[in-house]
């Protein structure tokens, strides 16, 4: 299987679903020429041209709504966010139209429509270009919110989103573009509301979304060295969520640990941790552990940005409270 | 017979930054108005009737009647062909039925029934109907101008000669979907034209408290280089050759176009608003302005004739009403389908 990046992953799967389809196109600010602010669109353009990859203007309401209309009309766009920040400026166009369309209208219309974007900390941006905005889609029926955190993963997951009809939201991890991994020949997409074993364990689950699913790996290997044996899921897909495999895992291990990199306060996790008390309660031998941010903006110096941010130590030292 | 109109015609097809009065003729028989009329009058007592239902108590939610803008509604709505599509505001009705909408079902909607045209899950602010190019009424102000723009560019991108149109009011001129859209749809040519209904007031708010161009909203359209038109809201003859001429424009793929209509809202914001905030003088002058009795001089008509119109129009609006109170309720677990395709 050949390895790519994460960045070419993406790529690789918006241009395989633009040469299967012509209703597929995709529009963002500075996406062509350019390449996008993360160059991961970068020779789209020169592949298909100025009509089918389209630079936005500054308008991600426009952006966002635009895609809603031409989804309605019959096409599958895809819309660039360039930073998650952003969607907060469209998240009346998400929230109010793209999730309701299908619902007030009583069935009629379908909104198959991607929204791609990406953010999170590592190159102290500051408080307006690194925040970790997920749980707050998740929360809006409606809505579909995939956070895929390897190449495979990306590539399936866009490819299901682009054929989806419903409204999906698709998050990337700046810091994970240069990740490499392996992606099968063909792509192969990847359904929704599927988890992943990312690795088998007997003590603790670990419940880890994108880059805290790396970093837990390399919590894991440390547990690992104290005789800990740690698992951990990936759900890949938010909503849906697969609720099954997570419980089933944390069964088996009877310990569980929730990682992102959101701040902790009403993140997903704490949806997880609500699913897990409910659906494996008297498995339980420790209280559920949550990993996040700290409850704070993101600052700009960097070492401040370093002690609000989860690492590895932080999922470490979550894994053994669970087992202490 | 061939009538005259006159619309003023701006925009950056022509010379930014200057008027040129255009006198135009169009071809609209005597036939096709007494077709406005009805179509007029049948939302103003379909209105009516929801005013007065909706004080008897029978009717849930919010509800905005459009009285004294039924010539927009009409004159654009006639103007469509049948595989354009509109997306209009929480003042719906008028648009809707204007497209052809049954008036059974559209009423249905507003008793939450099963028949209705959004089947009970979207109410007076979120009627929708597919079939006759209602892609949806919006309750957020400016909310469904995306949409429109996005569905503008779909029909140029696939070379469809369909125009997808956005009713919205003086008052969504201010929010950004509108800038953006407007900017959007004039820097993509998309096949949008833009319906501003110049009803003066923002719910409460008239025009002079709320824009500084608010007696001449295409100057907004001037400011992105868009053609406009401006035509007379409570002319529906007008309005009919206005957006004829807008459509075409549209489909042939040059552009968006801007409808800069002037109308008088007649009655409140809502059902059961007490304007407050608006003069007695106020409302009688937009009750001077009423449509329907200019078509009706326009047309000639003796008592005789009018009453028959009206009767007619009765005569749907008591069958609707019937068909509505007689419909299925959703049952309450229809709540949890339709959230996912």
């Amino acid at each position: 299987m050949p390895e790519v990046t994460y960045r070419e992953a993406v790529r690789d799967g918006i241009a395989q679903a633009m040469r299967a389809d012509d209703r597929v196109f995709i529009m963002g600010e500075d996406i062509a020429e350019m390449g996008g602010s993360m160059g991961v669109t970068q020779g789209l353009l020169d592949e298909f041209g100025p009509d089918r990859v389209r630079n936005t203007p500054i308008s991600e309401m426009a952006i966002v709504g635009a895609g809603i209309g031409a989804a309605m009309a019959g096409m599958r766009p895809i819309v660039e966010i360039m930073y998650e920040d952003f969607l907060t400026l469209s998240l009346e166009q998400i929230v109010n139209q793209a999730a309701k369309h299908r619902y007030m209208s009583g069935g009629q219309l379908t909104v198959p429509l991607t929204i791609r974007t990406q953010g999170g900390a590592g190159w102290s941006p500051g408080a307006q270009h690194a925040q970790q905005l997920e749980a707050w889609l998740v929360h809006v029926p409606g809505l579909k919110v995939a956070y895929p955190s390897t190449p495979e993963d990306v590539r399936g997951l866009l490819w299901t989103a682009i054929h989806d009809d419903n409204p999906v939201v698709l998050f990337e991890h700046r810091l994970l573009y240069p990740v490499k991994g392996e992606v099968p020949e063909q792509l192969e997409p990847i359904p929704f509301g599927r988890a992943r074993v990312v690795r088998e364990g007997t003590d603790v689950t670990v419940i880890a979304i994108g880059p805290l699913v790396h970093r837990t790996l390399e919590a894991a290997k440390q547990a690992e060295e104290d005789g800990i044996s740690v698992e951990i899921v990936d759900p890949r897909t938010l909503q849906p969520l697969d609720e099954e495999m997570l419980v089933a895992s944390v069964k088996k291990t009877n310990r569980a640990v929730v990682a992102h990199e959101a701040v902790t306060r009403m993140g997903f996790g704490a949806e997880v941790t609500a699913v897990l008390q409910h659906q494996a309660f008297d498995y339980l031998d420790a209280p559920i552990e949550r990993v996040g941010a700290k409850f704070t903006p993101l600052p700009f110096a960097p070492v401040m940005e370093q002690y609000v941010v989860p690492h590895a130590e932080d999922v470490l030292a979550a894994i053994k409270r669970t087992v202490a | 017979m061939a009538f005259h109109w006159s619309a003023t015609l701006t925009g950056g097809a022509y010379t930014p930054g200057t008027l040129a009065k255009v006198e135009r003729e169009t071809a609209v028989g005597e036939g096709t108005l007494r077709a406005f009329l009805h179509d007029m009058l049948l939302i103003r007592r379909f209105e009516e009737r929801v005013e007065d239902r909706f004080r008897a108590g029978e009717l849930p939610g919010f509800l905005h009647v459009a009285i004294g803008q039924e010539a927009i509604a009409v004159g654009v709505a006639r103007a469509m062909e049948d595989d354009d599509i509109f997306a209009s505001t929480h003042r719906a009705h008028g648009h809707t039925l204007a497209r052809g909408s049954n008036p059974r079902r559209v009423m249905a909607e507003l008793y939450g029934k099963v028949e209705g045209v959004s089947h009970g899950y979207g109410g007076s602010m979120h009627l929708y109907d597919i079939e006759h190019g209602n892609y949806g009424a919006n309750a957020v102000i400016g909310g469904g101008l995306p949409a429109v723009t996005g569905a503008g560019l779909a029909f140029k991108m696939r070379n469809e000669p369909r125009v997808a149109v956005a009713f919205f009011g003086d008052g969504a001129t201010n929010i950004g979907t509108f800038h953006e859209s407007l900017n959007l749809a004039q820097l993509w040519r998309t096949k949008t034209v833009f319906v501003c209904e110049n009803n003066h007031w923002a719910e409460s708010t008239p025009g002079w408290q709320h824009s500084p161009v608010w007696d001449d909203m295409s100057k907004r359209a001037l400011a992105f280089n868009m053609r406009s038109l401006k035509v007379d809201g409570q002319d529906v003859e007008a309005v009919y050759a206005a957006a004829t001429e807008a459509l075409e424009y549209a489909r042939s793929g040059q552009g968006p176009v801007f409808l800069d209509i002037p109308t008088y809202r007649m009655h409140g914001h809502y059902i059961g608003d007490p304007q407050v905030y608006r003069s007695k003088e106020d409302r009688e002058a937009a009750a001077f302005h009423d449509p329907i009795p200019r078509l009706r001089e326009r047309l000639g008509l003796s008592d005789e004739e009018f009453e028959a119109f009206d009767e007619e129009a009765h005569r749907v609006v008591d069958d609707a009403l019937e068909f509505a109170k007689n419909g299925t309720d959703p049952k309450p677990e229809d709540a949890l389908k339709n959230v996912y395709a």
